[in-house]
Order: structure tokens, then sequence, then C-alpha cells
């Protein structure tokens, strides 16, 4: 089996993996990294979104081993220090949340969203969330927090 | 998903080396079809040949008057690129349309074009632009590269490294999304260009197509008013759960209109 | 203390572990020496097993075992249930088929559970089903409900495929009304299949102890004591008491999540007949096949009104597809959840309703967010929209004329129920302003000169929650009480654990119930847990769905929380050397009347757990247990006001703006109640433009398997939605509270259809509607013109 090495919230893990197995898996089962979820199969919910070099990719398309090398962060590595990152807190503060299971990849694409646009707007933001599916919400808050964050209100 | 041999060759040679040594090898660009394939077990692969450190296959370029795109850059990339901009934004805005975010940070043109998904969109883009396929082996005009649903002019063991973009007057992409997939219903890439007017579609039938009746409703007046209906047969167009063939066909012309006030714009 | 926060918008106490990751999932959780399960699924509709030859995947590296339906029969593993009995129009009870956790004679629907293999990994217990041979002999295959009764039989015990023919109110006395009136509006419609889609898959982690044979079963469950006592007392003859069913952190359930599955008996039964934990979680294409769907009805309605409008009476003829086998509540449904609704917010005086239910080789049918009140209303409302235009009356006019008018209340509907409280106008009229209905022509106008299409849909509904009152469900085939348990714990320190038997999955329970015994025991928000999802923790509960958690479960909450403070007064009066009757509570503290010599709760509940002084003849501890059965349902009932803009040329509508006034009762925090709102209305309208859950009728299979084909509701697909709130206090339980969770999945469909058949001028469409459906009527709309 091949060995994949990489940095993982900014700790450099090593392990023998089979050349199928999947980034996601490779967070959730090898790592126990368990806020990473999936939720479908055809790469469209989202819910297993995190950062790869710096960029939002779906953990459930991309293989560990093509993480070679790379920089991962997932949920777990975003709050700092015990503060919670602006956009975790501006979920908190404007009920962008409910079941919590989309919530990790919801993040995680939003954080990449202000990387690159730092002043959405509405329009920019729900056309941004095309990749991440969200059920209980109706995206009302998620959308809400996102402006939040965006503006600096997030921790407000 | 089955098990696999894994490689990651350095350079294109190696990459060749390493399609030579297996017995069912298959090329991963981005793999954001080709992984969502595995998962389904709707391939067997015995061993996945991933370009995504061959430096070569990378980058967007100008060369003699093209738009030179490597075949390994993503959607991202293409989107965000100033030189695309500049030169064909309709294959920029093209780009930012395909999958979600997260999919553009991997997805790659060449893994797109290799694929040739019926409903893909660059496809559309290549064909409506009248690209080059560049290979490590030849080069094939998109004309004679897309050949059908998920059928290429490549041979086995060819790799595409980078598609040449002729730079066109005026050219713009409009896209109907499928509502749940976000594919195309129908994709149209008008490009009004020194040779003639082209017009290609995706998503609407078995292939990407060039329409040519739409073409000549255009070639003497590039203007949205101009565009007659689509010259597709309703019985080589697709009709699914989510649109008919007349459907399709509408919107075909409505697409195309769409294409041109914005490419006038 | 009062903590104050009961109406307040308090951010919610579970928050913190879901934004870091560390929310804990069953997929999450590993026991050593587990082994994963994958299922061999029907691939046809309908079909004879003839044979099963699992040699081959028997000797696939790393599995361990492949067993089958015909191993279960010999451990006497039983029939799934169903655990509401529906008496037909005879008197006979309805047709309750056997449905094996895996089949033994024939698969009747595409994901029907054939075997299971197990083996170390789940690659490889994939790689062992794959090697499966099954002998499938062929048989012809139904999926459309109005074709059940003509089509091959699916069960012996099932003649015409058809479960039960039902009806409700006299035929005879609403012909008479018809043969008054002046006007009657017809339709026929369909409520399309909806697939629920909570976001987190299904999963089971079953792990026995050889040592004290007994069992653990982690669930995606929304009720796992019912989980327990439908396996415990039907199925596997497991004592309740070696059975402990954990429900941990829920991805949304939305219904789905009620029902035992034929997955996870599976697993309990095969972590004991191998010896090792067993592991399964659902892929989302399993998810498509095997949850149970939503909705599934084919209705004719017809309504008669006199020439003022006035509804003179209602006559409802449903087919309701209850799929390949009935689920768990799949038949009461259609029935007590459907037809007892369709007087709406009317004084409609005479309702007939008949309903068929029928098998289909589909995948079972059960409740969905909702659950038959959105069938009813989605019916009525749409019937008074058609009603309104043929008359030539205005909507809302026509509403007001038949609204039940707040000083009728309690008023008992011709459909059994009787409505406590509520104030429709008033939800009307607000809704009315905040959407400037008086402007909406100048929009209209506004919206053609950018070659749109602009149309106003309104959707007036009720909904029967806080389910249910124990005796009226009994009397009409429930096989459980619908009550609900809480026990309030203090420690000896002063912080509070309440045990919950409402799970929570998303709706906020942690904060809201946190909030009621705050503000009503005088604790500190953050001295109290909320303990939920474990049999092993909490008394017998009967779970979280028809909006009833608050309701019921908080009501039960209060009543214990009651206990303790009448306990608290006798302790209290011992130390302060007073009489009970003089000590009262308020604030936290207990106090001799017209004095200030007081005690606070923490007080009072150290001296409970250290009695060194304390009255002779009580028991030492604070810690009360207290049941709530509900005496009536709560009616929570509204008006949503949508408006749409259409591009007729391609047939995307567009919802354009979206006011909700909903009168739930009272309000404990408005933030997680507008959330509950948001999303529900984010289901109605996947209901009524982009879901369906699409069977092909030649093959049996499901075309809409996935996200690729099946519609999910995406950021981009709507807009932001302003809501609204009236208020009527429930007027039989403690709190006053009606409960929100379903009132958006309700009111939206019609709210939607009615706004784009208005924009294009025509009588019905049927959901979802598609842009190409949407844009083949345009074209008809304006070559009509």
């Amino acid at each position: 089996m091949p060995e994949v090495t990489m940095t993982v919230n900014g700790q450099q893990v090593s392990r023998e993996v089979e050349g199928r197995t999947l980034l996601v898996q490779f967070l959730r089962e090898h790592l126990n990294l368990t806020g990473t979820h999936v939720g479908c199969d055809t790469s469209q919910c989202g819910a297993c979104v995190v950062h790869v070099d710096g960029k939002s990719v779906k953990a459930c398309t991309m293989l560990a081993v093509q993480a070679e090398g790379g920089d991962v962060t997932t949920i777990e590595g975003l709050a700092s220090g015990g503060e919670l990152h602006p956009m975790q807190a501006a979920f908190h503060e404007h009920h962008g949340l409910q079941c919590g299971f989309c919530t990790p990849g919801m993040v995680m694409s939003a954080v990449d969203l202000l990387q690159k646009n730092a002043n959405p707007s509405e329009q920019e933001i729900r056309d941004w969330l095309e990749g991440n599916i969200c059920r209980c919400t109706g995206y009302h808050n998620i959308v809400n927090a996102i402006q939040h964050a965006a503006s600096g209100g997030g921790a407000s | 998903m089955y098990d696999f041999g894994y490689h990651r060759p350095k350079n294109l040679s190696e990459a060749d080396a390493a399609l030579k040594e297996a017995s069912e090898p298959t090329l991963m660009a981005g793999g954001q079809t080709l992984i969502p394939t595995l998962k389904f077990r709707l391939a067997n692969p015995s061993d996945i040949v991933d370009l995504c450190a061959i430096d070569e296959l990378k980058g967007i370029r100008e060369e003699g008057g093209n738009l030179v795109i490597g075949a390994m850059t993503t959607h991202a990339e293409v989107a965000a690129s100033d030189l695309v901009a500049s030169r064909i934004p309709a294959l920029a805005s093209l780009a930012e349309g395909i999958g979600d975010p997260q999919v553009r940070h991997r997805g790659t043109m060449g893994g797109s074009i290799a694929n040739n998904d019926p409903a893909a969109d660059y496809p559309a883009g290549c064909l409506g632009l009248g690209a080059t396929i560049v290979t490590n082996q030849r080069q094939i005009a998109a004309d004679d590269f897309f050949l059908g649903s998920f059928e290429t002019a490549l041979q086995e063991g060819e790799i595409v490294t980078a598609v040449s973009f002729p730079v066109p007057e005026k050219a713009a992409y409009a896209k109907f999304p499928n509502p749940a997939s976000r594919y195309a219903i129908v994709g149209v890439m008008v490009a009004k260009t020194s040779a003639g007017v082209r017009v290609a579609v995706t998503g609407a039938g078995a292939g990407v197509f060039r329409d040519s009746a739409i073409e000549q409703s255009l070639s003497g007046n590039f203007a949205a008013d101009a565009v007659g209906g689509s010259g597709a047969d309703e019985g080589d167009l697709n009709s699914d759960i989510h649109a008919s063939a007349g459907y399709r066909k509408h919107l075909i012309g409505v697409m195309a209109k769409r294409a041109v006030a914005a490419a006038n714009f | 203390m009062p903590d104050g926060s009961v109406g307040q918008a308090v951010k919610r106490r579970e928050d913190h572990r879901f934004l870091t990751g560390k929310g804990r999932y069953v997929d999450d959780i590993h026991r050593t020496g587990e082994l994963a399960a994958v299922f061999v699924r029907s691939p046809h509709a309908h079909a004879k097993v003839s044979a099963i030859n699992a040699d081959a995947a028997r000797k696939s590296p790393g599995v361990v075992a492949v067993l089958t339906g015909a191993d279960m029969a010999e451990d006497n593993y039983g029939s799934i249930p169903c655990g509401w009995t529906v008496t037909d129009r005879h008197g006979e009870p309805h047709k309750a088929p056997p449905h094996f956790p895996m089949v033994r004679d024939k698969v009747r629907y595409v994901g029907d559970h054939v075997a299971v293999v197990l083996a170390e990994t789940a690659a490889q217990a994939k790689d062992g089903a794959e090697l499966v041979e099954v002998d499938y002999e062929e048989l012809d295959a139904n999926v459309e409900p109005a074709k059940a009764m003509q089509a091959p039989l699916l069960h012996e015990e099932a003649p015409d495929n058809l479960c039960y023919d039902w009806v409700l109110g006299d035929e005879a006395e609403a012909d008479a009304a018809f043969a008054n009136a002046h006007h009657v509006t017809k339709l026929d419609l369909v409520n399309n299949r909806l697939i629920p889609n909570a976001m987190e898959p299904r999963a089971a982690i079953a792990e026995w102890d050889s040592g004290t044979d007994s069992y653990t079963l982690w669930s995606t469950s929304q009720n796992p004591h019912v989980l327990r006592l439908i396996l415990s007392a039907f199925i596997t003859g497991i004592p309740e008491t070696k059975l402990r069913i954990i429900a941990p952190d829920v991805g949304g359930g939305f219904g789905s999540k009620i029902y035992c599955y034929a997955e996870e008996t599976v697993c309990l039964w095969a972590t004991k007949r191998i010896g090792r934990p067993v592991r399964w979680t659902a892929d989302r294409n399993e998810a498509f096949l095997a949850d149970a769907h939503g909705r599934d009805h084919v209705t004719h309605v017809e309504m008669a009104m006199d020439a003022e409008g006035h509804f003179l009476g209602l006559k409802v003829d449903t087919t309701a597809n209850m799929g390949a086998y009935l689920s768990n509540f799949a038949s009461c449904i259609p029935t007590y959840l459907y037809a007892t609704l369709l007087a709406g917010q009317y004084r409609t005086p005479v309702v007939y309703c008949n309903v068929r239910a029928v098998f289909t080789n589909t995948a079972p049918v059960d409740a969905y967010r909702g659950a038959g009140r959105p069938e009813a209303t989605y019916l009525l409302e749409r019937t008074v929209e058609i009603a309104a235009r043929e008359m030539g009356l205005d909507p809302a006019e026509l509403r007001r004329r038949n609204f039940i008018q707040p000083d009728q209340f309690p008023y008992q509907t011709p459909v059994a129920l009787t409505y406590d409280i509520g104030d429709y106008e008033a939800s009307l009229n607000e809704a009315t302003q905040m959407i400037d209905y008086a402007g909406f022509g100048r929009r209209k106008e506004e919206a053609k000169l950018r070659g749109k299409l602009r149309g106003i849909g309104f959707s007036s509904y009720i909904e029967a929650c806080g389910i249910a009152p124990s005796a009226v469900v009994g009397s009409l085939g429930a096989g459980v009480g619908l009550w609900e348990s809480a026990q309030v714990r203090f420690n000896a320190t002063g912080t509070v654990s309440v045990l919950t038997g409402s799970h929570a999955h998303g709706q906020g329970h942690e904060t809201t119930f946190s909030q009621v015994v705050a503000d009503t025991l005088g604790v500190p928000i953050e001295s109290i847990e909320i303990v939920h999802g474990d049999t092993g923790q909490i008394p017998m509960a009967m779970g979280t769905y028809g909006s009833r958690s608050l309701a019921v479960g908080g009501s039960a909450i209060m009543r214990a929380c009651g206990k303790i403070i009448e306990k608290g007064k006798k302790i209290a009066a011992h130390l302060l050397e007073a009489s009970v009757e003089d000590i009262e509570f308020k604030d936290g503290n207990f106090t001799v009347t017209g004095t200030d010599k007081s005690l606070s709760m923490g007080e009072v509940a150290f001296t409970a757990y250290v009695p060194h002084n304390y009255p002779a003849d009580l028991e030492p501890g604070l810690d009360e247990t207290a049941f709530y059965d509900p005496l009536n349902f709560t009616y929570p009932a509204g008006t949503h006001i949508c408006e749409v803009e259409i591009d007729p040329e391609t047939g995307v509508t567009e919802i354009v703006d979206w006011v909700a006034v909903d009168d739930f009762g009272k309000v404990i925090n408005p933030l997680i109640v507008e959330g509950q709102v948001h999303g529900g209305i984010a289901q109605g309208v996947g209901q009524a433009m982009l879901e369906h859950g699409i069977y092909d009728t030649e093959s049996g299979q499901l075309v809409t398997g996935s996200y690729m084909d099946y519609c999910m509701p995406r950021a981009d697909d709507l807009p932001s939605f302003r809501v609204g709130m009236t208020e009527t206090a429930c007027t039989h339980n403690p709190l006053g509270v009606k409960g929100c969770g379903e009132a958006g999945a309700i009111a939206a469909p019609p709210a939607l259809i009615n706004a784009i058949t208005d924009a294009l001028g025509v009588k019905h469409m049927e959901m979802p509607a598609t842009p190409e459906k949407v844009w083949r009527l345009a074209q008809s709309a304006a070559a009509a013109e």
C-alpha cells in the first residue's frame, strides 16, 4: 500500500493507505477527524468540504494519495486558541445551522468565499453555495451569517 | 470503489511509461468525474496515472495570437485568469459556471474534454471557438475531436497536453442548467471569428454539435434578433425527465440569442 | 431569579460542537472488532427470488458472513409491524402483509433487501456483495397508485393491492349540500412523491454483549424508545431490559428517521449471530432507494358554494400510495392526519372523504414533514384559489368570508377535530399588509414591461400538531399512546439534568427546553443540561414528530418542574419553620409569604441531598419524573403569500417575495422558530418547484435516485423569507404553545402553485412546476390571447 504524507490542521501525518482511499475516509477513519461528513455519493452535497492548499474542495472526490505533500485544513482546524473563527461565530450568532450535518462543509466553503470575495452580495453568496446542500435551514440564516461575517460582524 | 495501482509521474515520458506498463490504466486529471465513476464501480482500472504533478501541462499563455491553456489548468484558474478575461472573456465566464466552486478547484480543462460528457461545458467552448486540441502525439481540430457521447478522437495512451484557442472577435456562452445536476440541459457557445460565425451546442444531444442553421442566421448579421430557430432534428435531441427534445430545441434558440446579446454587450 | 429568557432569541447551546466538528453522529462511532454490513438489494421492482448463491462472496477477502432472509427466519425474527390499524368502510382492519427485514420469497421494489454481506471493511463487504448471485424470476410490476388495483398482486394477503378503502363523513349529507350549490369547483390533482433526504444518511451500529446477553444499538432515530418498543415487542423478542438504543446527534429526520428499518434490524440480529459488532451506513443512493418516501396521492376534489361564495360542502376522493410494504405509521397518514384537516380554516359544514390506500412496487411511503397535512392543505388551498377565480372573487376576500371566527372557538369541525383557538383573519391581514397586496397590480404591470409574468398566491393553512391525545388516537387504531415523559433531576450543587423523550435532530431542544426550565425554576441556563436520545438514561418516551416536542415534551418538563417546586416548598417550609401553605416560589426563591425569610432553589436542592435538617416524612433527593398526555391536538395556523416572476421564454420561475405569518401560540425562542419556518418553506418550495420521486412506469426503476436527478433546493433556488407572527395561546397546555416544525412545508406548495397559475392565467398545473411545464403553459396562454 502506498504511504501518504500531508499536513492536516498544522500537523504532519503519514499513513499507509489503499490507493482507493478517499481523502474524506482518510480524515475520518485514519485520523478520526469526524467533523468532515459524507452526505452523498455524487459530489454534490458539500458536507465533506475541506481546504487543500488553501482552496475548498470536496474531500469525497479526491483520493488521499492526491493530497500527498498538501496542506489540509478541516473544520477541526478552523478555530484557533479556543476562539471560534469569525465564520463559525457568525453561524452561531445568526442561527445558520440546525442539525449540524452540513455545517462543517458549509462553513469551510463560506470561509473560502470570503478569501476570494471579501464583500459578496446576497446573490454571490447564494451562487457560491451551489455545492453545499442544507436540508434544514432553507439557507436564509446561512446567507445571513455569511453576510455578517463578511462585514466583520461575525462575533458581534 | 475497486482498488488500483496509483502513479504520479513527473513528466509526460514518465506518464507514457506508466501507461505502457499497466494492464488497464486510466488517466486522471482533476478526477471530478472519474472518482464518482469509480465510487459507483462503473469503472475498474488496474492503475490510475495521475497527471497532477506534470508541470508542462499547466499554465495559461499566449502563443502566436492564440490563447493556449494547459490541460491540467483548473476551471477556477481559467475563470480567474486576467489573460483569459482580456482575450476570451466568454471562456472565463464558461469556466466560472462549471459545477460548483469546489469542483472548479479540482476539475481541469483537459479532463473535461477528454471525458466529453454530452452535457459538459468545455466541449461547447472548444467547438464554438474553433480550438485545437494538442496532445502528446498530434494536434486535433475541435471539429474532429468530439465524436459523440463520451467519445473523442483520442487514441489509447494519448494525453491531452493543452488546448489552443484562436481569439474571436466576439463570443459568449449561455447555459440553461439542469436544476438538479447543474450540468447543461442546453449550453450554447456563439463566436464571431475571422473565419465566420460558429455556434456549438452542448447538453441537447448525444454530444456537442454545431448548429449550422443558427450559424447561417447569424452569418450576415451577428445580432440577437437575427437568431433563427435551431436546425437540430428533434429526433436527435435528448429527452429525459428534466426536458423534452422539443423544449431543448427551443432552448437552443433562446440560449443562442442570449449568448449573442451577451457577446455584443 | 427567573431567567427571563422565555420569548428571547437565545443563541443555541448546541452550536459549539457542530461548528467545531465535534458533533457525534452514528457514523462517527466505532466499536472494537466491528464488521461492516453491505446489503444486496433488488435490482428488480418485482421478482421471485428462486436461489441465492453466496459461495463466491464468502470466499472474497475480508468477508466473514453472507446472511439471507432464510437465515433470519431460522432465528425467529419477525416482520416489521405497522403500528396503526386503520379500519375500513366495512369495519374490517386494513391489510398489513408481512414485511420481513430481508425477503423470504420475492422482492417487491427496487432496493428491497435480499442479503447482507459482513466483512472487515466496508470496501470488502461491497466487493463481496457484488459476488452474491441471485436468481430472480421477474414479475410484472406497477409503480402507479392509480393503476394499483388492476395491477399484478404484490401480497397474497392484500387482494387488489388494496390496503384499505376508508371513509370519513357522510356521503349522502355531502350530496345534499352539493344539490343546493350555486357553483361547484372541481379539480384533479397529484401530490407528488418526495424523498426526504435528511443530510445525514441513516446508519446503525449494533453490539451484543455475550456476558449479559444484552444489546446496544446506535441508530439515527428520531424516537429511540419507539424503536426499542417495536424491535422488542414485535420483531426480535429481546426484552427491553436487554436492549439499549442510543440516538446520538442525528443529522435531520423530517419523519424519515421515525421508523424501524430493515437495515438496523439486520445489524441487531447479525451482531449476536456473528458475535461481533456490526455497523452499516447508507450511501446516498441507498437512502434514495430505501428510506421511507412521502406524499404520492392522486385526488379528485369538489367544492360546493352558494352565490356569495360560502362553502357548502367538500368531497374528496384520494388514492394513496403505500409503496410495497406498510411502514410503521403509513396507514394513518392519508387518513387521520389528512382527511381530518379538510375543513382547513373554514366553516365548511359538510366534508366527505374517501381514501383508498394501495400497494405498489415502490419504496414504502410514510410520514414526511407535514405528513398528510400538506396533502390536505394543498388540495384545499388550490381549490379555494380556483373557486375564487371561477366566482370572480378576490382570493383573500373569499377566504375571509369563510374563516371560522374568533368567537366560534372551541370549534367542532365536521371532520372530527375540535379547534381550541385561532384568529385566521389576523394572520391573513398581517400577511396582506406585509406583502403590500394592494400594490400587486402595479408590480405586475411593472414586471410586464420587463417581459416577466408576475403572479401572487395565497395559502391559509391549518395543521393538527402536538400529537396526540392517547385515548383519541387509540380509538382510531393507534397501537401506542402519544404522551411524553420528562425527568428533572437536581444535583446536590444546584445544577439540573433534564431528561426528555423528545429527541432533537436539528430543532434546538437543548436551548428551548433550557429556557423553559431556567425560567420556571429560576436556575441559570448554564446550570442546565438537556439529555435525550438514550433509552439507557431516559424514562420511557415517545419521541419527536408531528411538531410535538414543545407542546407535549415541553409540557411534561413543565409538569416535572411543578413537582420539583412542590417538593421544594416542603423542604423550604421545614428549614424556614413555616407551614407549606405559607411558602411561595417565585424568581427561583422559596419565601415565607409576607416576610423576607427566603431560601434559594440551590439551597433547597443541597438540603435535599444533604438532609441533616429535613422533614421526617419526606424522601431525600430532588428528582421528579412526569408524563404528559395532551388533552387535544394543537392547531398552528397562518397565511403565507408569495409572488413569482416567470420568464415566458424559458419557463424559469423566480420567487421574488415570500411572507409567512404564522400563529404558533406562545413563542419560546423566536430565532429557532423562524429557522423552522425558513426550513419548512424551503422543503415546500422543493415539492412545488423542484422535487419529484419518479419511478419508471415500465421498469419500476427509481429514475431520480441521486442528486443528479432528484432536485434538492439550493441556496440560489430560494429567496430570503419575511416571517411575521400572530399569537393566540394554545388553551390546553401549560406553555400555550402549538408547534412550528411543519408549518412551512404545509403552507408553501399551494402558495407557490397558486402564484404560478395566477401568473400564467391557467387553472392548474401539477407539481413540481418545472421550467418546461411552466414554459408550455406560458406558450399556450400566449397563444390563447
